[in-house]
Protein backbone atom coordinates (compact mmCIF):
# COMPACT_ATOMS: atom_id res chain seq x y z
CA UNK A 1 0.00 0.00 0.00
CA UNK A 2 1.20 3.45 -0.60
CA UNK A 3 2.54 5.05 2.68
CA UNK A 4 0.38 7.87 2.24
CA UNK A 5 -3.21 6.31 1.94
CA UNK A 6 -2.11 4.14 4.94
CA UNK A 7 -2.30 7.55 7.03
CA UNK A 8 -5.20 9.26 4.92
CA UNK A 9 -2.64 11.91 4.09
CA UNK A 10 -3.27 14.74 1.60
CA UNK A 11 -0.23 16.72 0.51
CA UNK A 12 -0.62 19.94 -1.16
CA UNK A 13 0.69 20.26 -4.77
CA UNK A 14 3.89 18.64 -5.70
CA UNK A 15 6.79 21.20 -6.59
CA UNK A 16 9.59 20.43 -9.17
CA UNK A 17 13.24 20.67 -7.55
CA UNK A 18 16.33 19.10 -9.69
CA UNK A 19 18.96 17.09 -8.58
CA UNK A 20 22.16 16.49 -10.95
CA UNK A 21 20.26 18.87 -13.01
CA UNK A 22 17.08 15.94 -13.76
CA UNK A 23 13.69 17.65 -12.28
CA UNK A 24 12.15 15.77 -9.52
CA UNK A 25 8.48 16.04 -7.91
CA UNK A 26 8.51 16.76 -4.32
CA UNK A 27 6.08 16.76 -1.78
CA UNK A 28 5.07 20.09 0.34
CA UNK A 29 6.75 19.11 3.70
CA UNK A 30 9.31 16.63 2.47
CA UNK A 31 12.57 16.63 3.40
CA UNK A 32 15.50 16.38 0.92
CA UNK A 33 15.78 12.84 1.59
CA UNK A 34 12.13 11.86 1.56
CA UNK A 35 11.67 13.41 -1.98
CA UNK A 36 15.27 11.62 -3.04
CA UNK A 37 13.74 8.21 -1.95
CA UNK A 38 10.64 8.68 -3.39
CA UNK A 39 12.33 9.10 -6.80
CA UNK A 40 14.20 6.14 -5.68
CA UNK A 41 17.58 7.93 -5.14
CA UNK A 42 18.94 5.98 -2.31
CA UNK A 43 22.26 7.52 -2.70
CA UNK A 44 24.22 11.06 -2.88
CA UNK A 45 27.07 11.69 -1.47
CA UNK A 46 30.71 10.23 -1.81
CA UNK A 47 32.87 9.63 0.94
CA UNK A 48 36.33 11.40 1.29
CA UNK A 49 38.87 8.96 1.77
CA UNK A 50 37.47 6.00 -0.77
CA UNK A 51 34.80 7.75 -2.25
CA UNK A 52 32.08 5.24 -1.14
CA UNK A 53 28.05 6.25 -1.78
CA UNK A 54 26.21 7.60 1.23
CA UNK A 55 22.61 8.10 1.75
CA UNK A 56 20.52 8.20 4.65
CA UNK A 57 21.52 6.13 8.24
CA UNK A 58 20.12 7.47 11.03
CA UNK A 59 17.58 9.70 9.49
CA UNK A 60 17.37 12.41 12.04
CA UNK A 61 19.84 14.34 12.13
CA UNK A 62 22.52 12.79 14.51
CA UNK A 63 25.00 10.76 12.11
CA UNK A 64 25.51 13.76 9.28
CA UNK A 65 25.76 10.73 6.65
CA UNK A 66 23.38 12.16 4.64
CA UNK A 67 25.23 15.43 3.55
CA UNK A 68 24.34 16.71 0.62
CA UNK A 69 24.60 20.07 -1.54
CA UNK A 70 21.66 22.12 -1.64
CA UNK A 71 21.33 25.35 -3.52
CA UNK A 72 25.31 25.55 -4.25
CA UNK A 73 25.37 25.04 -0.13
CA UNK A 74 27.31 21.50 1.14
CA UNK A 75 26.91 19.27 4.02
CA UNK A 76 23.09 19.99 4.56
CA UNK A 77 21.42 17.29 6.32
CA UNK A 78 19.43 15.82 3.83
CA UNK A 79 17.10 14.19 6.48
CA UNK A 80 16.27 17.43 8.00
CA UNK A 81 16.41 20.22 5.27
CA UNK A 82 12.74 20.20 3.52
CA UNK A 83 12.08 20.68 0.46
CA UNK A 84 11.54 24.13 -1.23
CA UNK A 85 10.15 24.40 -4.78
CA UNK A 86 13.26 25.45 -7.69
CA UNK A 87 15.88 23.94 -4.86
CA UNK A 88 18.67 22.48 -6.87
CA UNK A 89 20.25 19.27 -5.20
CA UNK A 90 23.62 17.95 -6.24
CA UNK A 91 25.64 15.01 -5.35
CA UNK A 92 28.10 15.99 -2.95
CA UNK A 93 31.85 15.06 -3.60
CA UNK A 94 34.09 14.60 -0.33
CA UNK A 95 34.03 17.48 1.52
CA UNK A 96 31.78 19.20 -1.10
CA UNK A 97 34.45 22.06 -1.09
CA UNK A 98 37.02 21.01 -4.09
CA UNK A 99 35.69 24.50 -5.78
CA UNK A 100 36.27 26.60 -3.30
CA UNK B 1 45.45 8.97 28.20
CA UNK B 2 48.23 10.19 30.43
CA UNK B 3 47.55 6.94 31.82
CA UNK B 4 47.98 4.85 28.92
CA UNK B 5 51.59 6.51 27.99
CA UNK B 6 52.29 5.17 32.00
CA UNK B 7 51.44 1.77 30.70
CA UNK B 8 53.44 2.08 27.46
CA UNK B 9 56.68 3.17 29.35
CA UNK B 10 55.90 1.11 32.22
CA UNK B 11 55.50 -2.02 30.26
CA UNK B 12 58.55 -1.11 28.05
CA UNK B 13 60.91 -0.86 31.78
CA UNK B 14 59.91 -4.44 31.89
CA UNK B 15 56.96 -4.44 34.27
CA UNK B 16 53.98 -6.23 34.03
CA UNK B 17 51.19 -3.55 33.36
CA UNK B 18 47.19 -3.77 33.99
CA UNK B 19 44.83 -0.43 33.31
CA UNK B 20 41.61 -0.24 34.91
CA UNK B 21 39.14 2.11 33.62
CA UNK B 22 35.95 2.62 35.22
CA UNK B 23 34.72 3.44 31.56
CA UNK B 24 35.73 2.51 28.10
CA UNK B 25 39.59 3.91 26.45
CA UNK B 26 39.26 7.59 26.04
CA UNK B 27 35.71 7.80 27.97
CA UNK B 28 37.04 10.73 30.34
CA UNK B 29 39.27 13.33 30.40
CA UNK B 30 41.09 12.14 27.03
CA UNK B 31 38.14 12.13 24.79
CA UNK B 32 37.66 15.79 25.35
CA UNK B 33 40.91 16.33 24.34
CA UNK B 34 42.24 18.27 20.87
CA UNK B 35 45.29 16.47 21.00
CA UNK B 36 47.31 19.71 21.40
CA UNK B 37 51.18 18.85 21.67
CA UNK B 38 52.17 22.21 22.29
CA UNK B 39 55.48 23.96 23.37
CA UNK B 40 54.61 27.55 22.43
CA UNK B 41 52.24 28.40 24.99
CA UNK B 42 54.61 27.40 27.61
CA UNK B 43 57.04 30.04 29.60
CA UNK B 44 60.35 28.55 30.64
CA UNK B 45 59.92 26.00 33.46
CA UNK B 46 59.20 22.66 34.73
CA UNK B 47 56.31 22.29 32.39
CA UNK B 48 58.12 23.70 29.64
CA UNK B 49 61.14 20.84 30.11
CA UNK B 50 58.48 18.51 30.45
CA UNK B 51 56.74 19.28 27.49
CA UNK B 52 60.20 19.36 25.32
CA UNK B 53 60.68 15.81 26.23
CA UNK B 54 57.53 15.11 26.10
CA UNK B 55 57.57 16.76 22.10
CA UNK B 56 60.79 13.99 21.79
CA UNK B 57 59.07 11.13 23.17
CA UNK B 58 55.78 11.95 20.60
CA UNK B 59 58.02 12.15 17.35
CA UNK B 60 59.34 8.71 18.11
CA UNK B 61 55.80 7.30 19.07
CA UNK B 62 54.90 9.29 15.32
CA UNK B 63 57.73 7.49 13.25
CA UNK B 64 56.61 3.87 15.50
CA UNK B 65 52.78 4.66 15.03
CA UNK B 66 52.78 7.21 12.93
CA UNK B 67 49.31 7.94 10.65
CA UNK B 68 47.32 5.38 13.23
CA UNK B 69 47.60 8.06 15.74
CA UNK B 70 47.23 10.57 13.03
CA UNK B 71 50.31 12.39 14.72
CA UNK B 72 51.30 15.78 12.43
CA UNK B 73 54.11 17.41 13.05
CA UNK B 74 52.55 20.01 11.52
CA UNK B 75 54.32 23.11 13.75
CA UNK B 76 52.34 26.01 15.67
CA UNK B 77 51.66 29.54 14.63
CA UNK B 78 51.36 32.60 17.31
CA UNK B 79 49.75 35.36 15.99
CA UNK B 80 49.49 39.33 17.32
CA UNK B 81 47.16 41.26 15.90
CA UNK B 82 48.59 44.63 17.34
CA UNK B 83 52.30 45.88 17.76
CA UNK B 84 51.72 46.76 21.43
CA UNK B 85 50.85 42.69 21.45
CA UNK B 86 53.48 41.10 19.49
CA UNK B 87 56.28 43.26 21.23
CA UNK B 88 55.49 40.89 24.68
CA UNK B 89 54.79 37.81 22.13
CA UNK B 90 58.60 38.36 20.59
CA UNK B 91 59.83 38.85 24.44
CA UNK B 92 58.30 35.32 25.74
CA UNK B 93 59.40 33.56 22.58
CA UNK B 94 63.12 35.12 23.08
CA UNK B 95 62.91 33.72 26.68
CA UNK B 96 61.59 30.31 25.35
CA UNK B 97 64.36 29.81 22.73
CA UNK B 98 67.09 30.24 26.01
CA UNK B 99 64.81 27.01 27.12
CA UNK B 100 65.65 25.20 24.28
CA UNK B 101 61.93 26.24 22.01
CA UNK B 102 62.34 26.83 18.03
CA UNK B 103 60.80 29.79 18.15
CA UNK B 104 61.24 31.68 14.81
CA UNK B 105 59.95 35.59 14.51
CA UNK B 106 57.31 36.05 11.36
CA UNK B 107 57.07 39.81 10.17
CA UNK B 108 53.16 40.23 9.21
CA UNK B 109 54.32 40.15 5.27
CA UNK B 110 55.71 37.38 5.55
CA UNK B 111 52.29 35.20 7.48
CA UNK B 112 50.19 34.52 4.22
CA UNK B 113 53.30 31.78 3.39
CA UNK B 114 52.64 30.40 6.82
CA UNK B 115 48.76 30.43 6.35
CA UNK B 116 47.02 31.85 3.04
CA UNK B 117 43.43 32.40 5.12
CA UNK B 118 45.20 34.12 8.21
CA UNK B 119 43.16 37.18 8.65
CA UNK B 120 45.09 40.62 7.06
CA UNK B 121 46.47 43.26 9.16
CA UNK B 122 47.86 41.21 12.00
CA UNK B 123 51.29 42.85 13.36
CA UNK B 124 53.26 39.33 12.73
CA UNK B 125 54.03 36.27 14.98
CA UNK B 126 56.39 33.30 15.90
CA UNK B 127 56.18 30.12 14.53
CA UNK B 128 56.54 26.91 16.78
CA UNK B 129 58.05 23.93 14.60
CA UNK B 130 57.64 21.59 17.65
CA UNK B 131 54.29 22.44 18.18
CA UNK B 132 52.18 18.88 17.03
CA UNK B 133 48.92 17.08 17.51
CA UNK B 134 47.59 13.73 17.88
CA UNK B 135 44.29 12.83 17.54
CA UNK B 136 43.53 11.82 21.96
CA UNK B 137 41.20 8.86 21.83
CA UNK B 138 43.33 7.09 18.98
CA UNK B 139 46.08 7.69 21.01
CA UNK B 140 45.52 6.21 23.93
CA UNK B 141 44.02 2.80 22.04
CA UNK B 142 46.91 2.74 20.52
CA UNK B 143 49.81 3.31 23.13
CA UNK B 144 47.82 0.60 25.12
CA UNK B 145 47.46 -1.96 22.39
CA UNK B 146 51.26 -0.92 21.40
CA UNK B 147 51.87 -1.58 25.67
CA UNK B 148 50.95 -5.01 25.69
CA UNK B 149 48.90 -4.43 28.97
CA UNK B 150 45.72 -6.56 30.27
CA UNK B 151 43.03 -4.02 29.90
CA UNK B 152 40.11 -3.62 32.52
CA UNK B 153 37.64 -1.40 31.12
CA UNK B 154 34.49 -0.93 32.79
CA UNK B 155 35.84 -1.52 36.31
CA UNK B 156 35.27 1.18 38.78
CA UNK B 157 38.07 1.68 41.56
CA UNK B 158 36.25 1.49 44.84
CA UNK B 159 39.09 1.63 47.08
CA UNK B 160 43.29 1.32 47.20
CA UNK B 161 44.36 -1.13 49.21
CA UNK B 162 46.31 -0.51 52.35
CA UNK B 163 48.30 -2.87 54.31
CA UNK B 164 48.21 -2.26 58.18
CA UNK B 165 51.99 -0.08 57.80
CA UNK B 166 50.15 2.55 54.94
CA UNK B 167 51.69 0.29 51.89
CA UNK B 168 49.78 0.19 49.00
CA UNK B 169 49.30 -3.32 47.81
CA UNK B 170 46.43 -2.61 45.06
CA UNK B 171 43.34 -1.49 43.81
CA UNK B 172 39.62 -2.44 44.97
CA UNK B 173 36.93 -2.45 41.76
CA UNK B 174 33.23 -3.21 41.66
CA UNK B 175 34.26 -6.23 39.94
CA UNK B 176 37.03 -7.92 42.69
CA UNK B 177 40.52 -6.71 44.20
CA UNK B 178 43.48 -6.51 41.67
CA UNK B 179 46.65 -6.45 43.92
CA UNK B 180 49.83 -4.71 42.77
CA UNK B 181 52.96 -3.51 44.58
CA UNK B 182 52.60 -0.25 42.54
CA UNK B 183 49.72 1.56 41.57
CA UNK B 184 49.53 4.60 39.17
CA UNK B 185 46.81 7.19 40.06
CA UNK B 186 46.20 8.50 35.72
CA UNK B 187 42.33 9.09 36.88
CA UNK B 188 42.72 12.62 34.89
CA UNK B 189 39.89 15.49 36.47
CA UNK B 190 39.12 12.77 39.14
CA UNK B 191 42.51 12.10 40.31
CA UNK B 192 41.60 14.21 43.75
CA UNK B 193 38.74 11.38 44.01
CA UNK B 194 41.18 8.51 43.59
CA UNK B 195 43.98 9.97 45.96
CA UNK B 196 41.14 10.65 48.23
CA UNK B 197 40.41 6.47 48.56
CA UNK B 198 44.18 6.32 49.11
CA UNK B 199 43.69 8.78 52.00
CA UNK B 200 45.77 11.30 50.94
CA UNK B 201 44.34 14.41 49.65
CA UNK B 202 45.66 15.76 45.95
CA UNK B 203 43.36 19.51 45.19
CA UNK B 204 42.68 18.22 41.23
CA UNK B 205 39.87 20.50 39.66
CA UNK B 206 37.88 20.99 36.74
CA UNK B 207 38.08 23.60 34.51
CA UNK B 208 35.90 23.63 31.43
CA UNK B 209 36.17 23.89 28.30
CA UNK B 210 34.09 24.03 25.16
CA UNK B 211 35.40 22.78 21.43
CA UNK B 212 33.74 23.67 18.50
CA UNK B 213 33.90 20.97 15.44
CA UNK B 214 32.80 22.35 11.69
CA UNK B 215 32.01 20.37 8.64
CA UNK B 216 35.00 18.61 7.06
CA UNK B 217 36.91 21.32 5.02
CA UNK B 218 40.03 20.43 2.56
CA UNK B 219 43.19 21.59 4.29
CA UNK B 220 42.78 25.02 4.70
CA UNK B 221 44.25 25.40 8.01
CA UNK B 222 48.05 24.63 7.72
CA UNK B 223 49.50 25.00 11.63
CA UNK B 224 48.01 24.75 14.79
CA UNK B 225 46.81 28.80 15.07
CA UNK B 226 46.38 31.31 17.82
CA UNK B 227 46.56 34.59 18.93
CA UNK B 228 49.39 35.68 21.57
CA UNK B 229 46.37 36.19 24.10
CA UNK B 230 45.69 32.65 24.49
CA UNK B 231 48.73 32.41 26.41
CA UNK B 232 47.59 34.82 28.92
CA UNK B 233 44.62 32.66 29.16
CA UNK B 234 46.43 29.83 30.15
CA UNK B 235 48.19 30.93 32.71
CA UNK B 236 45.20 32.88 34.60
CA UNK B 237 43.85 32.16 37.48
CA UNK B 238 40.07 33.95 36.47
CA UNK B 239 37.53 31.80 36.78
CA UNK B 240 35.36 33.74 34.42
CA UNK B 241 35.26 33.06 30.78
CA UNK B 242 37.80 33.22 28.96
CA UNK B 243 37.93 32.48 25.29
CA UNK B 244 40.80 32.82 22.84
CA UNK B 245 40.41 30.12 20.05
CA UNK B 246 43.30 27.62 19.15
CA UNK B 247 42.50 26.63 15.36
CA UNK B 248 43.77 23.60 13.99
CA UNK B 249 42.60 21.77 11.01
CA UNK B 250 42.62 17.70 11.84
CA UNK B 251 43.52 14.85 9.58
CA UNK B 252 39.60 13.51 9.26
CA UNK B 253 38.88 16.95 8.14
CA UNK B 254 37.29 18.78 10.74
CA UNK B 255 38.60 22.27 11.95
CA UNK B 256 38.63 22.46 15.48
CA UNK B 257 38.15 25.39 17.40
CA UNK B 258 38.86 25.14 20.97
CA UNK B 259 38.67 26.51 23.73
CA UNK B 260 37.08 27.94 26.81
CA UNK B 261 37.97 28.51 30.09
CA UNK B 262 36.18 28.64 33.08
CA UNK B 263 35.54 27.20 36.36
CA UNK B 264 32.10 26.01 36.87
CA UNK B 265 32.38 22.58 38.60
CA UNK B 266 31.32 19.67 36.69
CA UNK B 267 28.72 21.29 35.04
CA UNK B 268 28.25 20.01 31.05
CA UNK B 269 25.35 21.95 29.81
CA UNK B 270 25.96 24.08 27.08
CA UNK B 271 27.24 27.64 26.86
CA UNK B 272 26.38 29.76 23.93
CA UNK B 273 27.74 32.84 25.12
CA UNK B 274 31.08 30.81 25.62
CA UNK B 275 31.05 28.91 22.01
CA UNK B 276 29.66 32.17 20.49
CA UNK B 277 32.77 34.14 21.65
CA UNK B 278 35.01 30.63 20.62
CA UNK B 279 33.24 31.02 17.16
CA UNK B 280 34.22 34.82 16.83
CA UNK B 281 37.49 34.61 17.65
CA UNK B 282 38.38 31.65 15.19
CA UNK B 283 36.31 34.07 12.85
CA UNK B 284 39.02 37.23 13.64
CA UNK B 285 41.55 34.87 12.79
CA UNK B 286 40.46 32.65 9.70
CA UNK B 287 37.38 34.91 8.08
CA UNK B 288 36.78 32.19 5.95
CA UNK B 289 34.81 30.49 8.87
CA UNK B 290 32.34 32.79 8.26
CA UNK B 291 31.24 30.97 5.80
CA UNK B 292 31.35 27.59 7.34
CA UNK B 293 29.30 25.34 9.24
CA UNK B 294 29.84 24.03 13.07
CA UNK B 295 28.39 20.99 13.17
CA UNK B 296 29.00 20.40 16.67
CA UNK B 297 30.53 21.57 20.06
CA UNK B 298 31.93 19.01 22.89
CA UNK B 299 32.94 20.09 26.55
CA UNK B 300 35.19 18.49 28.83
CA UNK B 301 37.26 19.26 32.06
CA UNK B 302 40.61 20.12 32.25
CA UNK B 303 42.27 18.51 36.26
CA UNK B 304 43.85 21.38 37.26
CA UNK B 305 46.23 21.72 40.54
CA UNK B 306 46.51 25.13 42.17
CA UNK B 307 50.32 25.99 41.04
CA UNK B 308 48.97 24.64 37.10
CA UNK B 309 51.90 21.99 37.13
CA UNK B 310 51.05 18.16 37.03
CA UNK B 311 51.25 15.70 40.25
CA UNK B 312 54.08 13.08 38.86
CA UNK B 313 55.88 10.32 40.73
CA UNK B 314 55.79 8.54 44.30
CA UNK B 315 53.37 9.76 47.30
CA UNK B 316 55.28 9.44 50.04
CA UNK B 317 52.56 9.57 52.17
CA UNK B 318 51.06 6.27 50.16
CA UNK B 319 54.11 4.22 49.66
CA UNK B 320 53.24 2.11 46.40
CA UNK B 321 51.15 4.86 45.10
CA UNK B 322 52.30 7.15 42.28
CA UNK B 323 50.27 10.06 40.74
CA UNK B 324 49.99 11.14 37.11
CA UNK B 325 47.59 13.54 36.99
CA UNK B 326 46.20 17.52 37.05
CA UNK B 327 47.59 18.14 33.82
CA UNK B 328 45.17 20.50 33.11
CA UNK B 329 44.94 21.41 29.29
CA UNK B 330 48.31 19.99 28.48
CA UNK B 331 48.48 16.21 29.20
CA UNK B 332 47.79 14.54 25.73
CA UNK B 333 50.84 16.66 25.16
CA UNK B 334 52.50 16.34 28.44
CA UNK B 335 51.43 12.18 28.60
CA UNK B 336 54.73 10.96 27.15
CA UNK B 337 56.75 12.75 29.44
CA UNK B 338 55.00 11.67 32.38
CA UNK B 339 54.46 7.98 31.48
CA UNK B 340 58.35 8.33 30.72
CA UNK B 341 59.16 9.97 34.82
CA UNK B 342 56.79 7.39 35.97
CA UNK B 343 58.03 4.59 35.06
CA UNK B 344 61.54 5.93 35.86
CA UNK B 345 59.71 5.81 39.40
CA UNK B 346 58.87 2.80 39.36
CA UNK B 347 62.22 0.95 38.49
CA UNK B 348 64.16 3.15 40.24
CA UNK B 349 65.73 4.66 37.67
CA UNK B 350 67.98 8.15 37.33
CA UNK B 351 64.25 10.61 36.37
CA UNK B 352 65.77 12.57 32.79
CA UNK B 353 64.44 15.82 34.24
CA UNK B 354 63.55 17.11 37.72
CA UNK B 355 60.82 16.03 39.09
CA UNK B 356 60.71 17.98 42.27
CA UNK B 357 58.44 20.62 40.82
CA UNK B 358 55.76 17.79 40.37
CA UNK B 359 56.22 16.21 43.57
CA UNK B 360 52.21 15.07 44.44
CA UNK B 361 52.54 15.58 48.24
CA UNK B 362 53.57 19.41 47.63
CA UNK B 363 49.70 21.00 48.93
CA UNK B 364 50.55 19.15 52.09
CA UNK B 365 53.99 20.79 52.73
CA UNK B 366 54.47 24.00 50.80
CA UNK B 367 51.82 25.78 52.39
CA UNK B 368 48.59 24.60 50.97
CA UNK B 369 46.61 25.57 47.46
CA UNK B 370 48.32 29.27 47.85
CA UNK B 371 49.71 30.11 44.82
Amino acid sequence: MNPMELVRARPGASRTVTFDGRPLAALPGQTVAAALWAAGVTAWRSTRGAGRPRGVFCGIGVCFDCLVTVNGRPNQRACLVPVRPGDVIRTQEGTGRDDD
Amino acid sequence: MVGAACALYAARSGLDVRVVDRGPVAGGTTGAGEGNLLVSDKEPGPELRLALLSARLWAELGDELGAAIEYEPKGGLVVASTPGVLAALRDFAAGQRTAGVTAEPVDADRLPELEPHLAPGMAGGVHYPQDAQVMPALAAARLLRASGARLHPGHTVTGVLRAADGTVYGVRTDRGDIHAPAVVNAAGTWGGDLAALAGVRLPVLPRRGFVLVTEPLPRTVRHKVYAADYVADVASDSAALRTSPVVEGTAAGPVLIGATRERVGFDRSLSLPAVRALAAGAIGLFPFLERVRALRTYAGFRPYLPDHLPAIGPDPRAPGLFHACGHEGAGIGLATGTGRLVAQALTGKTPELDPAPFRPERFDTDGGDAR
